[in-house]
């Protein structure tokens, strides 16, 4: 019983980890079409964020404030990773719409120039971040102990998609961006500040990223190269969920998180991920467009 | 109020239109007419700016818009219902008509459709929870007509409203130019396929020919000669 128990909460814990990965690129990818290797780099500049948040809280501020940097930590990676977004898309971004290998390589090349940018700040070896003491140990469940961090990152994945969910699809903002990425030439003739949508959604998919990296901290200790080890697991999920859809995105992080796990358990870990690759791969052929395709009569024609 | 002279534009290394000059009066219902391939559209994109323009000028109530982005065209009052219609097909028809008040030029912001964009379409209501792009061809052209004038604009471009729309919703959106013309707020400029169709509610009319305008005239003056010269295929 402990072990299923344990083995459904693991994969329950890497499917969020992977969402919160994935959800700033389905914004960048999945609404925008933009091929963005840097992706991975927004995570670690969250990252570093958090990282100096801590550091600031423990020169500046009296011990007992210590433990709540991290809950301020969050909007400030945020912040952070949305600004660099905002300054990637009006510097570069914006010209290239509509070249997906010309992103791809520019964006690449970017994530590289910030990996550098980290390393010569803060120096190529790893730092650590200490997790604030309420997210010590764990409650026990049916046997098994669930660690409070775990817990903290679904929850965390949970309040981002609902928060997401509300800007996407119930604000004004949220409204002129689907409005744009749906028809850009008609949102455009109906008066809609087509560049001005497309800074601030690159920049809040972007912001969504630092959010990511600010969680991994939790997890472990960040380097410069952070982003690279999660940048392919991250278009992985937005790909098979379907691109474009917020629902197709957390299927395909749940489904890929969850059979990880389990195929680890049964093999071992460098077997277990060919596994879920195949399966990936697989089911692709299967169904091209990912879990959800977007269907309607205007789409069909 | 809407002065185009001498307009010259086209796509890559094509050009389309080498020399039209037109104007839309307030409160007129201007036809523009031609036969297929002729640059009707091409001309429609290049007022609403779709289309940049190599050489000529665009003008709108005094505004020179000749290399104003779309969004501008449409704050200053041009409401465009495009060929194909062109709605948004995975946001609702209550969401599509709300994109449509972004180019209106109230004051404070408004945050309610106006009565007026729906009034003209008593069909549309009953339909605002579902998707855009799962109505019907005509129900989607009436959308795109309340967009259109959600924003309350002083002109409203028309390319080709009735095409592929069944008799009956023809006839409503006939009505509909000819209740918007006896309001006398807003002007049209129409491009249509049909004689008959704009023969019943146009004041003024242009022949499109080969990028150019080879004939203007009224409604007396549209004669069997010229429609046999410029419209018979």
């Amino acid at each position: 019983m402990e072990v299923i128990t344990l083995q459904l909460f693991n994969g329950l814990s890497v499917s969020s980890i992977l969402l919160l990965i994935a959800l700033g690129l389905a914004i960048t990818f999945g609404l925008m079409k933009v091929i963005n290797m840097a992706h991975g780099e927004l995570i670690m500049i969250g990252a570093y964020s958090t990282y100096l948040t801590q550091n600031i809280f423990n020169d500046y501020l009296p011990k007992s404030m210590f433990d709540w940097y991290f809950a301020l930590s969050i909007p400030v990676s945020f912040l952070i990773a949305f600004l660099f977004g905002l300054i990637l898309e009006m510097s570069l971004i914006r010209f290239l719409y509509g070249r997906p290998l010309d992103s791809l390589l520019a964006t690449w090349g970017v994530g590289l120039v910030l990996q550098q940018l980290a390393r010569s700040i803060f120096g190529a070896p790893n730092v650590a971040v200490t997790s604030p003491s309420w997210l010590d140990g764990g409650v026990t469940f049916l046997g098994a102990v669930l660690p409070y961090k775990r817990l903290f990152i679904i929850g965390l994945v949970a309040l981002t998609l609902l928060a997401m969910y509300f800007y996407i699809y119930r604000s004004l903002e949220g409204r002129r961006m689907r409005a744009v990425m749906q028809n850009r030439d008609m949102a455009a003739c109906l008066g809609v500040s087509t560049r001005r949508v497309d800074a601030m959604t690159f920049a809040i998919g972007s912001g969504i990223g630092g959010i990511a990296g600010c969680a991994l901290t939790l997890l472990g200790p960040i380097g410069p190269s952070l982003g690279t080890y999660y940048i392919v697991d991250a278009f992985m999920v937005v790909v098979l969920g379907g691109v474009g859809k917020l629902v197709g995105t957390v299927l395909g992080a749940l489904g890929i998180g969850v059979f990880n796990t389990m195929f680890e358990y049964w093999t071992n870990a460098s077997l277990g991920k060919v596994l879920v690759f195949l399966c990936i791969v697989a089911f692709l052929q299967w169904r091209p467009m990912g879990f959800v395709a977007m269907r309607s009569r205007s789409l069909d024609s | 109020m809407l002065a185009v002279q001498q307009l010259e534009a086209g796509y890559g290394e094509s050009v389309i239109l080498r020399n039209v000059t037109l104007r839309v009066e307030p409160g007129q219902v201007v036809c523009l007419l031609g036969r297929n391939g002729v640059g009707k559209t091409t001309l429609m994109k290049s007022i609403m700016g779709l289309l940049k323009a190599r050489r000529g000028a665009v003008a709108y109530n005094g505004h020179e818009l000749t290399k104003a982005a779309p969004g501008r065209r449409a704050r200053s009052g041009i409401g465009y219902v495009p060929q194909g219609r062109e709605i948004f097909g995975q946001l609702t028809v209550y969401e599509n008509i709300l994109v449509g008040l972004e180019a209106s030029r109230e004051k404070k912001a408004v945050r309610s459709i106006p009565e007026e964009a729906i009034a003209k379409f008593p069909v549309l209501p009953a339909m605002y929870s579902r998707r855009g792009g799962d109505l019907s061809g005509g129900q989607q052209q009436q959308l795109a007509f309340a967009r259109a004038l959600a924003s309350k604009p002083d002109l409203l471009l028309l390319d080709e409203p009735c095409e592929g729309i069944q008799p009956s919703i023809v006839d409503d959106i006939r009505d509909v130019i000819r209740s918007i013309k006896a309001d006398g707020k807003t002007s049209i400029l129409l491009v249509e396929q049909s004689l008959d169709f704009v023969k019943s509610v146009g004041d003024y009319f242009y022949v499109l020919e080969k990028g150019a305008i080879a004939w203007e005239g009224g409604f007396e003056d549209l004669s069997d000669e010229v429609i046999k010269k410029y419209l018979t295929v």
